[in-house]
């Protein structure tokens, strides 16, 4: 018996050993980025026929990637269902998962992840057929209802319908397609998901104008990029990546306009973009990292307008997500 | 070692590893150690490694609310109650689908696999074309091909096809009248009147039937039915041994079946009939009350048993084949007719050879109802190791849970059908 225990001891202090090399050594050795995605959701993540990903959670990804690497093209997407991707991210398949995912307690606690910020400030919304003839989520008792399963839509049914005293059936489909199919052919009276994902998918219908969404948004969804516990330096790196998008947009620097900002008096620029201090040292980068990101991807708000907002086939107003200083939520704690 | 040995004084000989007996029995002991070793230093490891990035272990969740409802529950259930509740729930859904499903697969495999081996040209070309179409596609596309042609083919529920009593005696009663039956017709539709509105629905959210209620006195009628059955049981016995006795046969399936049917009637009757029907109503987007059985089960069902059922039929055909030419031939010539040398001849000689393979075959069905995801039937796999383990995160107690479940599903009909083998096996003599 004792030897069996010094064995495994012995295996143990091993693994414990060989575990050390931080995330960010790995993706650098790797010489590319493990991002997380949706197996399709337009404007947040959706490839085109050739593989190219695009969306708000796929720039995310980007940014990252070129403050590691000046490339951002340097990151292999993994697309993954909404209840595949907290194994995927908990085994080390990817090294962030950026794909529409709320930030809830047990997630960030008893999951053993780190949110590292809000990308898109959401709430669960319904979709129904128009000619149900229906004005309010609250005459919904009753209804079939079609649902992604592993979301946070799951459970916030189960409490909206309680509290509201109504009945309902839920079909939970492992993939997005299956679900929208089911909707679509008549299996659901009702579609749910987070609000901004209703109008990507109402334009995956068969006949997108016969289907209207209901006004009432029945919890909150604060979507945003997670990471592993236990990698403090790649946690603040991607929380820092964040914020200097935010940053970047409050202090008005652009894809275009980054480069000549460089030399900006505004020493809160100059610390963004490096020609002040030596804030990338801090999470293993050179100081110039926010830079290459934003020239790169864009600041926090022209990725939003390039892939959700109104000029984008889904429309979205910036609403919620406006900066602070325009009465929204987006605020980028301060580089100093 | 033996007594021999002892005797002679060499104890050492016991020890040698020239010994093959002793030297096999060394090295297993130590292979076994060695593993109980590896699996406790892994289990060990994992545990470190989760504790270390914060991930919560432990079989302490099961007692956790579920907080998701599930759309097929064969027991009470809510989303306040807890996973472990909700896992049993997966699981009778799970049960009952491959439970159904074993049925339904065999009675269809034998049908076509007799049918393969028919005289008759057209039933044979039948036959065939069903076993190489279903074998060759793969289950979970039969799945999908299901769900999809089951929801598109019917109406959304405000415009469900009804049936029941009121239409089938009206259809009749229009057919009466049709061949000049008129005073018929008028009557059948009459009484057609006296019955309400159908009770049976089929929608694109199912289909939907009466519920039972069983009211005071209905424990009779329960009763009736287990002393018909007892009754069976007796009367084959005795007629058995009559048999042998004898000679004499006595037509026990056609009693039996007339003292299924007639004792609870009698019962009934004496009661005045103690089963209500709650019926189903359209109310608001579904149908209330009644039974509903979900488009997800009835297309994983079908498509479950129709793929099956195609290896089935091959199996059966193989062991009827097996059975040598002769045993039909000696059979006709003690005077038996076909039907009863199928049945008493040839069937309990190709059994033996069909078993084995036909439990293989129930298992694959039992293990590809985990497919049902794909149509969102909340069976054990999709609630559990689906939902929950997202939700939870607790990855390692749950598959190992979840395989623990279906490795004993799987072991349950092995034994089972193990014990049947046994029982047709051929006594050699
Ligand atoms: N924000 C919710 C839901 C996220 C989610 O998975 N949404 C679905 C739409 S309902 C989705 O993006 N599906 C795309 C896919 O599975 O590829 C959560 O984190 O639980």
């Amino acid at each position: 018996m004792k030897r069996i225990l010094i064995a495994a001891a012995g295996v143990l202090a091993l693994s414990a050993g060989v575990a050390k090399a931080t995330t960010l050594d790995d993706v650098k050795a790797r010489g590319a980025l493990n991002c997380g995605v949706t197996q399709g959701l337009p404007g947040f993540s959706s490839p085109d026929d050739k593989g190219n990903w695009t969306g708000i959670d796929v720039d995310f990804c980007r940014a990252v990637a070129a403050a590691i690497f000046n490339d951002a093209n340097k990151v292999r997407f993994t697309p993954l269902s909404a209840k595949d991707r907290f194994t995927a991210l908990q085994s080390g398949a990817i090294d962030v998962l950026s794909r529409n995912t709320t930030w809830t307690m047990s997630r960030d606690t008893t999951l053993g992840f780190n949110f590292a910020g809000v990308m898109y400030y959401d709430g669960q919304g319904f979709m129904v057929r128009k000619s149900l003839n229906i004005k309010s989520a609250k005459e919904l008792n009753g209804a079939s209802i079609c649902v992604q399963t592993g979301t946070t839509h799951e459970l916030n049914l189960g409490d909206y319908f309680r509290a509201n005293n109504m009945k309902y059936e839920v079909i939970a489909f492992s993939t997005i397609d299956e679900t929208v199919k089911a909707y679509d052919s008549g299996r659901c009276d009702v579609f749910t998901s987070d609000q901004s994902q209703i109008y990507a998918i109402k334009l995956k219908l068969t006949n997108a104008g016969d289907h209207i969404v209901l006004p009432e948004v029945i919890s909150k969804e604060p979507l945003g990029p997670l990471v592993r516990h236990g990698d403090d330096q790649w946690f603040d790196l991607i929380k820092w990546t964040y914020y200097a998008l935010l940053n970047a947009e409050e202090l008005g620097v652009t894809q275009k306009n980054a480069d000549q900002e460089v030399n900006s008096a505004n020493p809160e620029v100059k610390r963004l973009l490096g020609s002040d201090g030596k804030f990338g040292e801090g999470i293993g980068l050179s100081n110039d990292w926010a830079l290459r990101a934003v020239k790169q991807v864009g600041n926090y708000g022209e990725i939003f307008d390039r892939n959700v907002g109104p000029n984008s086939p889904l429309g979205i107003q910036r609403g919620l997500n406006k900066l602070w200083t325009q009465g929204g939520l987006q605020y980028g704690m301060p580089i100093r | 070692m033996t007594d021999a040995s002892l005797r002679g004084g060499e104890p050492t000989r016991r020890w040698s590893w020239t010994d093959p007996k002793l030297r096999s029995l060394v090295l297993q002991g130590l292979l076994g150690i060695f593993l109980i070793g590896m699996a406790w230093a892994i289990l060990a490891n994992a545990q470190a490694n989760l504790a270390r990035q914060g991930i919560a272990s432990g079989f302490g969740f099961l007692d956790n609310s579920a907080g998701f409802g599930i759309s097929q529950t064969l027991i009470p259930y809510s989303e306040s109650m807890s996973y472990g509740r909700a896992f049993l729930v997966g699981l009778l859904n799970t049960l009952l689908v491959a439970f159904l499903g074993i049925i339904i697969a065999t009675i269809i495999g034998f049908l076509v696999g007799v049918a393969r081996l028919s005289d008759n040209v057209v039933i044979k070309a039948l036959a065939s074309a069903y076993v190489e179409v279903t074998r060759n596609l793969p289950p979970l596309f039969q799945i999908m091909f299901w769900y999809i042609a089951v929801l598109a083919a019917l109406p959304n529920p405000r415009q469900s096809l009804g049936f029941g009593i009121q239409p089938l005696l009206n259809a009749l009663g229009d057919g009466a009248a049709a061949i000049g039956l008129a005073p018929l017709g008028a009557a059948l539709k009459g009484f057609a009147a006296s019955f309400g509105t159908p009770g049976v629905f089929l929608n694109n959210r199912g289909l939907v039937i009466p519920r039972p209620l069983f009211e005071a006195g209905s424990d009779v009628v329960g009763l009736a039915l287990v002393a018909a059955i007892v009754l069976i049981f007796v009367l084959a016995r005795w007629a058995k041994r009559r048999r042998v006795a004898t000679g004499q046969q006595f037509p026990v399936f056609w009693t039996s079946l007339a003292l299924l049917i007639v004792l609870p009637l009698i019962a009934g009757a004496a009661t005045g009939f103690p089963v209500a029907f709650e019926k189903p109503e359209l109310k608001g987007f579904n149908f209330a009350g009644g039974i509903r059985v979900i488009p997800e089960f009835v297309a994983l069902l079908l498509a479950l048993s129709i793929y099956t059922a195609g290896f089935i039929a091959e199996i059966v055909r193989a062991g009827i084949v097996s059975v040598s030419k002769g045993q039909t031939e000696a059979a006709a010539s003690l005077g038996l007719k076909p039907g009863l040398t199928m049945r008493l001849v040839v069937i309990p000689q190709a059994m033996r050879v069909i078993i084995p393979p036909l439990t293989s075959q129930y298992l694959n069905l039992t293990k590809n109802s985990t497919l049902g995801v794909a149509v969102g039937y909340p069976d054990l796999f999709a609630i559990f190791a689906g939902t929950t383990l997202n939700q939870t995160g607790q990855a390692i107690e749950i598959i190992a849970i979840t395989m623990a479940v279906y490795l004993t599903i799987s072991i349950l009909t092995t034994i089972v059908m193990n014990w049947y083998n046994r029982r047709v096996a051929l006594v050699e003599r």
